[in-house]
């Protein structure tokens, strides 16, 4: 078997053995679909009648769908890390290693089964949003290259949560430490509200917050961000697609090999 | 007959700490070796060098003729390892469990299914086959885990400590699979902290502690270092001690030693069933208060304290005030 074949094959080995999981563990579909139906409803009815500063055309609704996608997918990502933790807390790290395997393999195996998982959250949230009152303006391919940038930017994001779980090992700390960090990426944005209303410095994070890109991005896509519309001043709203996909592909040449390198050595203490 | 694994000169650092400090050992082709040592002695570390898990700092590992860095994976390809902990998927039942592990050894799809039958129906795990891990007990557990390391006909299995944690029962059973396994001419190298499980199971052996080898060989040449038999008696009181001893001295090769905490009187001999008939005889009248008599050999408890200078088990240190080693001068 040509090595490339064989990590394929030991990848849909490891993805097949997590996806066995979530069929087994219904919690883990159950709050990957309930949280993000419970964000669309409380945002769109709790906050939506008080947020304003729209671009004219723009319901509230079709803002914030695309802006909710985004901090969903980058939170479901975190699973990646505490799943990793959890195997080299239970010894199944030590086991994979000692077995003539792709070196790659469990971590492929992981991301993409989180990929998954990810993308079940992003069709749930998007039958409930057209529920609520949102919809797609745009043509098919568009919609479909709106889905992808958000998979893809959420894949990258499992890649350096898979560094994370490798460096941290206890899946609960897993979780915490990445809550502190995923929060204010994904709030600090313009997921859930114009930028137009945040105060000077933190409105340039915002700008340049790559999760505000992947939204703008979801937006344009979908067709809820008018022509008409007045263009955003930083370069990276202007250009979100470019500027969410340099961010992807910068966090997974980073990470893809360090949480390579850092799988080879690990190891259950 | 050619040496499945060869260590050389093992170091290994973590930090400050020396883990290990030059260990030297060689298994031959198809028999059994018991790493034996205390909690934290290196153990562990050394399976984890010899399983490619963990890079010495010096030395040479050859496992299987291959070398476990150069060649690190024509080795895993040979081996099997089973750690401390049981390392199966707890949501996969264990038929899945053990078609994945084969398909990870590059088994094909029909072969790792299988063998995974094969396995289930020889660890007695056939109906609980279907069933997540989850749902199985510790003994079930280990054996799944053993199953799941033996699912590519491996030369060589790697055995840390697989019966820590198990009761007496799961332990017996255990002891069979591995006896069952050596008997197949698989090469096993096995970490315990139970010497009679090593004395059970082992060709030959190595003790180590703190990082180094401090004793090699087989189970009888292990006693022999330590010494021959002991006559011992345990009495109704303690007081019967000093007479019985008084009578019995001339018989002592060595110091004999008496432990009025259990009341037992522990005297060096050479001449076996001679030396007991003669001593009961010299006991005559005295019987009464003698609750056991037996002539007895060095076990490897007596191996370990002797060399170590303390107990294999840990706790066997916190509870009464300690014995010397029971074999006195001879340590």
């Amino acid at each position: 078997m040509s090595s490339l074949a064989a990590t394929l094959s030991d990848s849909v080995v490891i993805t097949k053995r997590n996806l066995i999981k979530v069929k087994r563990v219904p919690d883990l579909i159950v709050f990957s679909t309930l949280s993000p139906i419970m964000f669309v409803v409380m945002f769109r009815y709790v906050f939506g009648g008080a947020i304003g500063g729209l671009p004219p055309g723009v319901s509230y609704a079709e803002f914030l769908l695309p802006g909710i996608f985004a901090q969903t997918v980058v939170f479901g990502s975190t699973i990646t890390g505490a799943s990793l933790a959890d195997d080299l807390q239970k010894g199944l790290i030590d086991r994979f290693r000692s077995l003539p395997m792709a070196r790659s393999a469990v971590l492929v195996g992981r991301t993409v089964a989180d990929l998954g998982l990810n993308a079940i959250s992003i069709a749930v949230m998007a039958l409930t949003g057209l529920v609520v009152g949102w919809r797609i303006n745009s043509s098919f391919g568009e919609a479909v290259g709106g889905f992808l940038v958000l998979l893809l930017f959420a894949y990258a994001i499992s890649w350096l949560m898979a560094v994370v779980g490798l460096l941290v090992r206890t899946p609960e700390v897993v979780q915490n430490a990445s809550f502190i960090v995923i929060f204010p990426l994904t709030f600090v944005a313009s997921t859930f509200v114009p930028l137009e209303t945040f105060p000077s410095v933190l409105r340039t994070f915002a700008e340049w917050n790559p999760v505000s890109a992947v939204a703008q991005a979801a937006r344009e896509l979908f067709g809820n961000f008018p022509a008409g519309a007045p263009v955003p001043d930083a370069w990276s709203l202007q250009n979100p697609v470019l500027y969410t996909v340099i961010w992807t592909v910068v966090i997974l040449a980073v990470f893809v090999p360090l949480s390579v390198r850092l799988y080879q050595r690990t190891a259950t203490r | 007959m050619d040496d499945a694994i060869v260590v050389e000169g093992l170091v290994k650092r973590f930090g400050e700490t020396t883990a290990l400090d030059g260990v030297d050992l060689t298994v031959a082709e198809g028999s059994v070796l018991g790493l034996l040592g205390p909690n934290g002695a290196g153990k562990t570390t050394v399976v984890r060098i010899l399983t490619t898990l963990l890079r010495a700092d010096a030395g040479r590992v050859r496992v299987a003729g291959l070398d476990v860095v150069d060649d690190a994976d024509a080795v895993r390809a040979s081996i099997g390892l089973t750690g401390q902990y049981a390392a199966v998927d707890e949501y996969l039942t264990g038929f899945e469990n053990l078609e994945m592990v084969g398909r990870l050894y590059r088994l094909g799809r029909r072969e790792a299914r299988a063998r995974a039958g094969e396995l289930l129906e020889r660890f007695d795990l056939v109906d609980a086959g279907d069933r997540p891990a989850k749902t199985y007990s510790g003994g079930m557990r280990r054996r799944l885990d053993i199953a799941a390391s033996l699912i590519a006909r491996p030369r060589i299995l790697f055995l840390d400590e697989p019966t820590t944690g198990l009761d007496p029962r799961s332990r017996l059973g255990m002891w069979e699979f591995i006896a069952d396994l050596a008997d197949g001419g698989t090469t096993i190298l096995l970490t315990t902290q139970y010497l009679e499980e090593a004395d059970r199971l082992a060709d030959r052996m190595v003790v180590i502690d703190r990082g180094r080898v401090i004793a090699r060989g087989t189970a009888d040449e292990l006693k022999a270092q330590v010494g021959g038999q002991r006559l011992e008696f345990t009495v109704t009181t303690a007081a019967v001690l000093p007479d019985i001893l008084a009578r019995l001295r001339g018989l002592a090769v060595d110091e004999p030693h008496v432990d009025e905490q259990a009341r037992r009187l522990s005297l060096p001999v050479s001449g076996g069933a001679e030396v007991l008939a003669e001593a009961l005889q010299r006991l005559d009248g005295h019987t009464a208060e003698i609750v056991d008599v037996g002539l007895r050999r060095p076990d490897l408890d007596d191996v370990f304290l002797a060399l170590t200078g303390h107990a294999a088990e840990e706790t066997a240190t916190d509870d009464q005030p300690v014995e010397p080693a029971p074999t006195g001068g001879m340590a």
